[in-house]
């Protein structure tokens, strides 16, 4: 079993103290921008190839039904019309898609026989236009025979419910009860234990840009080469080859730029299997991009839809001792991903609290609607929702100021590192000092004397509070250790660039992570910058495709900083290191005596002889006579950063290992105003304090944390999708699943604590999720203020206005 | 099957339109969409769309300067008409527009998705109006979404970019 003392202990060895560095730390303007204003950037759509053909997808209008029929004649009669495909004429050239679960679910990109969620394809096409593409879907007939929706996840656990899959034995695919520490102990010692049923909906990523692929297979050598904004590229291409019938070593795979992700865009295994099959169909390219409408209902789109009963366990003195979560999950009709959003939670489940034991209760039941993808949080955020509901709750029981009880539970500063019940490890912290400054940054007297003055006038304003946890860097056994006999107990999560250094002293970094909306080019250039001295504005960044063999997890739970500036910072070590031996040998003088300054490379502490990049590039290059013996001609680098702190779980369980043990932490004071008779929240003022340890480029940081928090603030008031009872999707576009606009939207205000990383390079911290992991929960604690007088308890995500005066109604007329 | 004698093609459009000062002589279908012409036969990839259905904004352009969501417009429509694309803002010396500059300088911009159409809006505002206060910003964009920024910078740097353009025009008369 792992325990803390395995981690190790001075992964910063040899960076420069704070004071001395120049790059890291600062606002470098961004380097992705230029070519994204002038419209210039290629995004998979804007992708052109000769000959290329454009695909399109029919979809089933039913949640669940038998397909009887589907006559395709019309549609291939269409002139322009190059192929349709039915799910059966698919599978015949390309396989299912890959699936992470153990559980025999089976799901292909096209249909075969039976439908199982509204806008699952059914058949598809290609034609010399999108246009006549969809001419095409709309002249194909479909006989359908209708089947019984299962639409509540309740309903569908029953022994009698219509089953989803004929494969498995329950509409339950999996269910699992894991205890850590003693928690009946802990229950039977408590002088309280508050309770509550919270609902979390199912919300979706949404980014801007859909997800698409333009795949070109060439029949005579047997290789296909794809575009796509999928991010598993250099990481898990095998797997695509697997599914698309290609040799893995004849698949070729090209980043696009990417129009936002937020999660939903990892493996978009469906858009390159249509354009596969479409273009194995052809033997043309093909281009298939999904329209809203395909997006919405049938992407990898949607997060966590939860419904938990929850206890919270505390002493008289508001000691929290003991959680429990019962949970059910409803993931829709398929089971791709298993419960990695389970994984995920179990990073951080009992928050930056000293709570010692952990019952966690899990059941992911099957229903007709499209399965669960990721979303920004991925698991964890309805965790902290309810955790931070709970809180709030035992405060107002056992008569506590909210932010006295957080203080009183924290993990205190010389607690770190901590190993949280289930095993995961937090490195470091600060919290009582973040949520000192959130409540000064807030000015909470202010808005208490306001909300006074607002009471007299009948007006409802609340000052909402979280403390919330943001584990950033993952690795990959969360996607797993849930099950006892995983079918791929993988461990790796690495991220690679390769870095050379020309012979005129040019760098130049190649990154195996897509640009998905972060900013890889500027981060990596701000690392070469500081290790070299030299200005990141002359650093050339570029990005691998799948032939290079640069592995690459890229962005994904909070990851892409920590993991760039590892191996960016080991790439240029190392090149570094041999162009001084080269100077060295050059100046004949002892390697040890030679240092790199402002990118030029002289003896220590004596400015007077020295070569610049060129004159050493020149040497690598071009005069191996000149170079010190064994050492090769050129200056490149691959390297590869591994998670840098894992340990892997234990085999009974009792131990999930370190698997996301860089932790951020935020206090979130939101200020809203309610009307109780309209239902309408409004977002008056919103402070946020984050602690991501060094804040790798503060501008950039602080648009990650105001991102997030504008979704949250979409998950706290208006994002869900719902279903009518037939299993219809009511919210196909952005007409009925409303996203913030600038409207709901007030000022935003950041501030940071800096507790570095002890693991990591430059002591960074993830920072990509914070926004969404706290704000929708401290909303929800907002409302619950402004309606205290009403006696109102928010308990259930997005609070839209019907449901605001739905619970209003409910507390007046003293129903729970 | 009778539904195969509906989809014979209809006779294509004549559209003479100036693009980004290049005028052009087109032959275009019915129902050709503006933005499916720029992106398409036109090579004007910078014109994105997100929703297709005048939601989101991002595939906005100016049409005779009016900000106008190009995939609700057919070509057909615009015989005569002057087009604007956010690859008529920065110079071909890798200059970029004020407007630009001021996304870039205030972050307002992260994907980029949305960008271009952000950006085609600020240019109708900004003649509009020609420093805005961030009401009118709100006013003006509110229709256009963003999934990245969470909108505050994109609200500073339409502002800064008014600032910065009265500054230009006022250090002319000078």
């Amino acid at each position: 079993m792992s325990t803390v003392e395995d981690r190790p202990t001075t992964a910063t060895t040899g960076s420069p103290r704070e004071g001395e560095r120049r790059w890291v730390g600062r606002s470098v303007p961004r380097k992705e921008d230029p070519k994204l204003l002038a419209g210039r950037a290629t995004f998979v759509g804007d992708v052109t190839l000769p000959g290329m053909l454009h695909g399109a997808v029919l979809r089933s209008p039913h949640a669940h039904a038998r397909i009887v029929s589907i006559d395709t004649s019309a549609a291939e009669a269409i002139p322009g019309v190059a192929a349709v495909l039915t799910g059966a004429q698919a599978a015949e050239l390309v396989n299912p898609m890959p699936a992470f679960c153990a559980e025999p679910v089976p799901q292909t990109a096209v249909a075969i026989e039976r439908v199982r969620y509204p806008g699952e394809a059914v058949a598809i096409v290609a034609a010399t236009d999108r246009y006549i593409a969809e001419d095409a879907c709309a002249a194909i007939r479909v006989e359908y025979e209708v089947l019984p929706a299962v639409v509540d996840p309740e309903a569908a656990m029953a022994p009698d419910a219509t089953r989803i899959h004929e494969t498995l034995d329950s509409n339950v695919a999996f269910h699992r009860t894991l205890d850590f520490g003693d928690v009946e102990g802990d229950l039977a010692r408590a002088h309280t234990v508050v309770r509550t049923r919270a609902r979390w909906h199912r919300m979706g990523a949404q980014p801007m840009e859909t997800a698409g692929a333009v795949a070109s297979w060439d029949p005579f050598d047997k290789s296909m080469t794809v575009y796509s904004n999928s991010n598993f590229h250099n990481f898990l291409p095998w797997a695509f080859a697997g599914m698309l019938g290609v040799s893995t070593n004849r698949l070729r795979m090209i980043p696009c730029a990417v129009g936002g992700s937020f999660g939903s865009k990892h493996f978009i295994t469906k858009v390159l299997a249509i354009a596969g099959a479409l273009s194995k169909a052809t033997g043309r390219p093909v281009q298939y991009l999904e329209d809203r409408v395909d997006n919405i209902a049938a992407n990898d789109n949607v997060g966590c839809d939860r419904i938990y009963d929850a206890e919270l366990a505390l002493a008289e003195d508001g000691e929290m001792l003991g959680l429990t979560l019962r949970i059910i999950d409803d993931y829709g009709a398929y089971f791709q991903f298993a419960h990695g959003q389970h994984g995920n939670a179990m990073a951080q489940p009992t928050g930056p609290y000293r709570i010692s034991s952990l019952r966690y209760d899990v059941s992911c039941v099957l229903t007709n609607k499209v399965q669960q993808g990721f979303f920004r949080g991925a698991g964890a955020d309805p965790g902290n929702f309810v955790l931070e509901r709970l809180v709030d709750k035992a405060a107002e029981q056992l008569g506590i100021d909210r932010a006295e009880i957080r203080r009183r539970n924290f993990i205190r500063p010389d607690q770190f590192p901590f190993k949280t019940p289930p095993g995961n490890v937090y490195d470091s912290g600060n919290y009582a000092a973040v949520l000192d400054k959130a409540l000064e940054l807030a000015g909470i007297d202010d808005w208490r004397a306001e909300q006074e003055r607002l009471r007299a006038e009948g007006r409802y304003l609340g000052i909402g509070l979280a403390t919330c946890q943001e584990r950033t860097g993952y690795n990959a056994s969360e996607w797993w250790f849930l099950y006892d006999n995983p079918p791929l107990p993988a461990t790796s999560t690495p991220e690679s660039v390769k870095m050379d250094v020309d012979a005129m002293g040019g760098v130049r970094v190649e990154v195996g992570c897509p640009l998905w909306g972060n900013s890889p080019e500027t981060v990596v250039s701000q690392v070469v910058a500081e290790e070299f001295g030299i200005d990141p504005g002359d650093v050339s960044v570029t990005y691998a495709d799948s032939t290079t063999g640069a592995m690459s997890a890229g962005p994904g739970g909070s990851r892409l900083t920590i993991m760039l500036s590892g191996a960016t910072r080991g790439a240029a070590r190392t090149i570094r290191d041999k162009m001084i031996r080269i100077a060295a040998h050059a100046m004949e003088m002892d390697p040890a005596d030679v240092e790199c300054v402002d990118g030029t490379f002289r003896a220590k502490g004596a400015p007077g002889t020295s070569m610049s990049m060129a004159d050493i590039g020149m040497r690598a290059h071009l005069f191996f006579h000149d170079t010190p013996e064994d050492e090769s001609s050129g200056l490149v680098a691959v390297h590869t950063y591994d998670h840098p702190y894992s340990t892997p779980p234990s085999a009974d369980r009792k131990d999930m290992g370190a698997f996301y043990p860089m932790v951020s932490h935020a206090c979130h004071i939101p200020i809203v105003e309610v009307d109780p008779e309209t239902g309408v929240v409004t977002l008056r003022a919103y402070y946020a304090v984050n602690d991501c340890g060094t804040v790798m480029n503060p501008t950039l940081v602080e648009g990650q944390i105001v991102g997030g928090i504008v979704q949250g603030i979409g998950a706290a008031l208006m994002e869900e999708y719902r279903y009518g009872e037939d299993g219809a999707l009511d919210t196909p576009t952005f007409r009925e699943y409303l996203v913030p606009s600038m409207h709901e939207v007030p000022e935003i205000v950041v501030e940071h604590l800096e507790t570095p990383s002890p693991f990591t390079e430059y002591g960074v911290k993830g920072a990509g999720e914070g926004g969404r992991l706290v704000a929708p929960t401290a909303i929800a604690s907002a409302v619950d203020d402004a309606l205290k007088p009403l006696g109102v308890w928010v308990d259930e995500l997005p609070m839209t206005p019907e449901r605001v005066v739905g619970m209003v109604t409910d507390a007046r007329e003293g129903r729970p | 099957m009778s539904e195969t004698t509906s989809t014979a093609a209809p006779e294509k459009v004549r559209v003479r339109l100036t693009v980004n000062g290049t005028s052009h002589d087109l032959l275009v279908e019915p129902r050709t969409l503006l933005a499916d012409l720029l992106r398409g036969d036109l090579g004007l990839t910078g014109t994105h769309l997100g929703c297709e259905q005048g939601v989101c904004g991002s595939c906005t352009v100016l049409v005779d300067g009016t900000a106008t969501r190009s995939c609700l417009v057919f070509a057909a429509q615009l015989d005569g008409a002057t087009v604007r694309t956010v690859e008529s803002l920065g110079g071909v010396d890798g200059s970029l527009h004020p407007i630009q500059r001021a996304f870039h300088e205030n972050h307002g911009l992260q994907c980029g998705f949305c960008t271009p159409g952000m950006l085609m809006g600020t240019c109708e505002l900004l003649e509009r109006t020609t420093e805005p206060d961030p009401d009118d910003v709100r006013e003006a964009l509110g229709g256009n979404l963003c999934r990245c920024t969470g909108y505050q910078n994109i609200v500073k740097s339409v502002c800064a970019a008014g600032r910065a353009l009265a500054a230009e025009r006022n250090g002319a008369q000078v």
